[in-house]
């Protein structure tokens, strides 16, 4: 008796499945385009940052802005009674200052760490070295810049018997550890996607591991390390506020490495908060921006083709 | 002699490169149809045109039409409801990461059947048609991929019948499992026969031999011909072709 | 003799890569002792500052004596709110581009984006914020706006860290489910969702320890000096940990060490934390993995 229900419950049910849908077709066609909407919402906003970063900018890019002016000339002088003038020179010497001492270090460090752990050491010691990397990379830049105020000024000052500890060294070993991190996870990986083949024909050929490495992984890598070095260059153009609070800000071009400089980002985050809204100096500053954004997106731009490149092969 | 699905002038290009060609074929109610050819001939393409999964892969295009007890399946928009009548059994086992209770009730539910006791019945059902209940009746809430692959295998013709399919494709389901496991699995299709129609597509010109009632020949995009397993296979074939692939001459 | 010599040269190379190798696990380790260091030394110079006066008072006397809690409430107004825009819309771009995105050149203008989203600096997250939540929306600056700011930095942080852990899921559990009559919907909300979803989290929780630790993007979109009061509503200002830390620490002369090393222990605890909360939860789901 029992058996015969649930048979005919059976029956239709498999009708049921067959041939209806209940609500689910409107509430799919509800969900597809909610999802649509969130990705276009993605869409707007990264088309936004650009659009609002040109809208502020643009009345002072129209009329009085030079390229000349704002490449060359070392006067920056955004609110003077005299004579105005945007001369962005030594803001961009300064960034790449910072960005090269900080590269000197960072580089050598990085890919010499990645190469460590993703070819010569052990499975343990690699998870430990990624989390700690991770924990590096975690540090707020802030931390860094106080560390750079409290730790290495005095340090600079009283040990190295430099006049001013904010300066272009403290900055490039900052931004260097704030680097790195980034340079070794994707230095990694670059390493890790060479195939275990290579790496396994090569030593049936009797080389040794430094040899496979220095013949045959780093030649594969190649792309993707460089790239890891780009997007280290580009987190070193790009960060704020550690580099506001180490290099001293002084608008001019550096004689020394013991220097103070004042940065692109330094001079944005440093002076916005006193210009009026809509001022030509309002609008300088969001120059400065936009130019940020052009140096990083194509530091991007071209990682990302090398990335693709690497990953290709793979 | 009903005709349950009807292929017309089927044609599809993956990325721009054709693969299947005028396709005309029909598929007789309760029969096994075999579907032999060289790889990449098109065979699976032709099964996910059967059950519409094309919709789902952006850069296959395809023209013409099927027929489903003489409606036309390409003129409905949804196409859920579609593979819900035609089951398919995909040449990898794959057990869904759920329990293997959630795996056998999955397709009624999403179906929209929420009584436990008929999701129950479904699920005990499904798992003895597929001669895997007495395995794993004990251990139902067990992750199912952590079956194995003959397991997993019986578990996905499982799923296919638990949305009462009026269809069961199978594209080479004996890839991945054991000889033990495929002749059990013949011996459940010879079975299902009884209340199904059944699509065999497979690379094993004897395992077509041993179960179909016809043999379709498919190469490079072509249907060569179909005809009857057993004149097929005692070399009354229409094309040389047909004759060669089956005595192994190329593959 | 000629084995004499191969085994001559072998020995070469294998000295030749011990010392290759020892520099490099050197220069692992100069990695790492800065960093011991800098925890260390914020853990001892600011240890002494933290009490529960310093947690829960606000700062007095012209930010050189009391406590943080203004801050932290700040702070985790901002985290919350961020979040609250930011995840919703992380996810459903990634699923947008991962499940339902054809491959054209809008979606590949969309992937270029994101990608370069990522690399934009920090400040000009603010200048956007400042332009477009700040004035052209109207918003003021408030909590509000500094929080969209932080949403939309933090947008292609979730949406690559949702891509990638939908990715992990293998299609064939989703051609399986297609197979059996689910819709699209149905099969991400049951199986796909369900097993990306600690990659997901990991993603998020990430995504909080950087808004956390965030200065350059608030600066101008919300976020105070100082405010003698707690924030009421979204539309107030706020304060906030990280803009404190370089308040205290730049501008105002006169703080004694201990109040800014006990800000800046607080921050890191904060952001470490986080951190390693994310880091559990992602070892533990890739030792419980189901597949």
């Amino acid at each position: 008796m029992m058996g015969k229900v649930i048979e005919e419950e059976k029956r239709q049910l498999s009708d049921y499945i067959k041939h209806y849908r209940p609500k689910q077709i409107l509430r799919d066609r509800i969900m597809e385009s909610i999802i649509f909407l969130g990705g276009l919402s993605a869409v707007i906003f990264t088309i936004g940052i650009f659009l609002f970063v040109i809208k502020e900018a643009w009345p002072f890019l129209s009329s009085r802005f030079s390229l000349m002016e704002f490449l060359t000339n070392i006067e920056w002088y955004p609110v003077s009674n005299v004579s105005v003038r945007y001369g962005a020179k030594a803001l961009f010497v300064g960034t790449a200052a910072v960005t090269i001492g900080s590269m000197v270090l960072a580089i050598p460090v990085g890919i010499g760490t990645a190469i460590f752990i993703s070819e010569f050491c052990g499975p343990k010691f690699k998870e430990v070295a990624k989390i700690l990397i991770e924990l590096l990379a975690s540090i707020p830049s802030v931390v860094w810049g106080f560390i750079a105020v409290m730790v290495m000024n005095p340090f600079i000052i009283n040990v190295l018997h430099e006049p001013v500890g904010l300066n272009v060294f403290n900055a490039s070993i900052i931004l260097a550890l704030m680097s790195i991190p980034m340079i070794v996870s994707i230095g990694e990986d670059a390493l890790r996607s060479v195939p275990d083949t290579y790496r396994e024909a090569a030593e049936s050929l009797g080389a040794t591991r430094l040899e496979v490495v220095i013949r045959v992984i780093i030649p594969a890598a190649k792309n993707g390390l460089i790239a890891a070095i780009l997007l280290g260059v580009g987190r070193a153009v790009g960060e704020t506020m550690a580099v506001l609070m180490a290099t001293g800000h002084s608008v001019a071009i550096p004689d020394s490495i013991f220097s103070p400089v004042r940065t692109l980002t330094a001079t944005v985050a440093a002076e916005m908060g006193e210009a009026p809204k809509g001022s030509e100096h309002y609008q300088t500053l969001f120059t400065i921006g936009l130019s940020l954004l052009l140096i990083t997106f194509s530091i991007n731009f071209i990682s990302d083709i090398l990335l693709r490149k690497s990953w290709k092969r793979k | 002699m009903k005709e349950k699905i009807k292929i017309q002038n089927l044609t599809a290009s993956y990325n721009g490169k054709s693969i299947l060609r005028n396709i005309n074929l029909s598929v007789i109610q309760n029969e096994i149809l075999a579907v032999i050819g060289p790889a990449n001939s098109g065979k699976t393409s032709l099964l996910r045109c059967i059950n519409r999964m094309c919709d789902f892969i952006p850069e296959m295009d395809v023209e013409g039409d099927i027929l489903l007890d003489g409606v036309s399946t390409f003129a409905k928009r949804d196409s859920t409801v579609i593979r819900r009548r035609i089951g398919m059994v995909s040449p990898l086992p794959v057990g869904l990461p759920m329990s293997i209770r959630d795996n056998v009730t999955f397709a009624p539910k999403v179906a929209g059947c929420k009584d436990p006791v008929i999701l129950e019945e479904i699920m005990e059902d499904c798992l003895k048609k597929s001669a895997l209940w007495d395995e794993v009746k004990d251990r139902l809430d067990m992750i199912a991929t952590k079956l194995s692959g003959g397991q997993q295998q019986r578990l996905t013709i499982a799923r296919a019948l638990s949305h009462f399919p009026e269809v069961l494709c199978l594209d080479e389901f004996s890839i991945a499992i054991d000889p033990v496991t495929t002749m059990r699995i013949e011996e459940i299709l010879k079975e299902l026969k009884k209340e199904m129609t059944i699509i065999l597509v497979t690379n094993l010109n004897f395992q077509a031999r041993r179960l179909s009632d016809r043999t379709a020949m498919i190469f490079e995009g072509d249907l060569l011909e179909v005809g009857a397993t057993k004149d097929v296979f005692s070399g009354n074939t229409q094309q040389q072709k047909t004759k060669d692939y089956i005595e192994g001459l190329f593959g | 003799m000629s084995s004499f010599k191969s085994t001559e040269l072998l020995k070469s190379k294998v000295s030749k890569q011990k010392w290759v190798e020892s520099i490099l696990l050197v220069t692992t380790f100069a990695l790492f002792i800065p960093v011991a260091a800098i925890f260390l030394i914020l853990l001892i110079k600011g240890y002494p500052a933290i009490n529960l006066n310093f947690i829960f008072a606000g700062p007095s006397n012209g930010m050189t004596e009391g406590g943080i809690f203004p801050a932290i409430v700040g702070t985790f107004w901002l985290i919350f709110l961020s979040l609250f825009f930011t995840c919703p819309l992380g996810i459903l771009a990634a699923l947008y581009l991962n499940e339902y995105a054809r491959d054209n050149t809008f979606t590949r203008i969309i992937n270029l984006a994101i990608i370069n989203l990522a690399g934009v600096p920090s400040i000009v997250y603010s200048l956007f914020g400042l332009g477009a939540f700040v004035l052209f929306l109207k918003m003021g600056t408030s909590i509000l706006s500094a929080s969209l700011t932080l949403s939309v930095m933090n947008l292609p942080v979730i949406i690559t860290s949702t891509r990638e852990s939908l990715l992990a899921v293998p299609k064939s559990f989703r051609e399986a489910c297609w197979n059996v009559g689910a819709s699209k919907w149905q099969t991400l909300w049951y199986v796909v969702l369900p097993n990306s979803l600690p990659g997901i989290l990991t993603g998020v929780i990430f995504s909080v320890s950087r808004a956390a630790g965030e200065t350059a993007a608030i600066l101008f979109t919300g976020v105070a000096f100082y405010l003698p009061f707690l924030p009421e509503s979204i539309f107030d200002q706020c304060m906030a940990l990280s803009m404190h830390l370089y308040t205290i620490s730049t501008q105002v002369v006169g703080v004694p060490e201990s109040y800014t090393f006990g800000t800046a222990l607080v921050l890191i605890g904060l952001v470490l934390i986080v951190n390693t909360l994310s880091i559990v939860v992602r070892s533990y789901y890739r030792s419980h993995r189901k597949w």
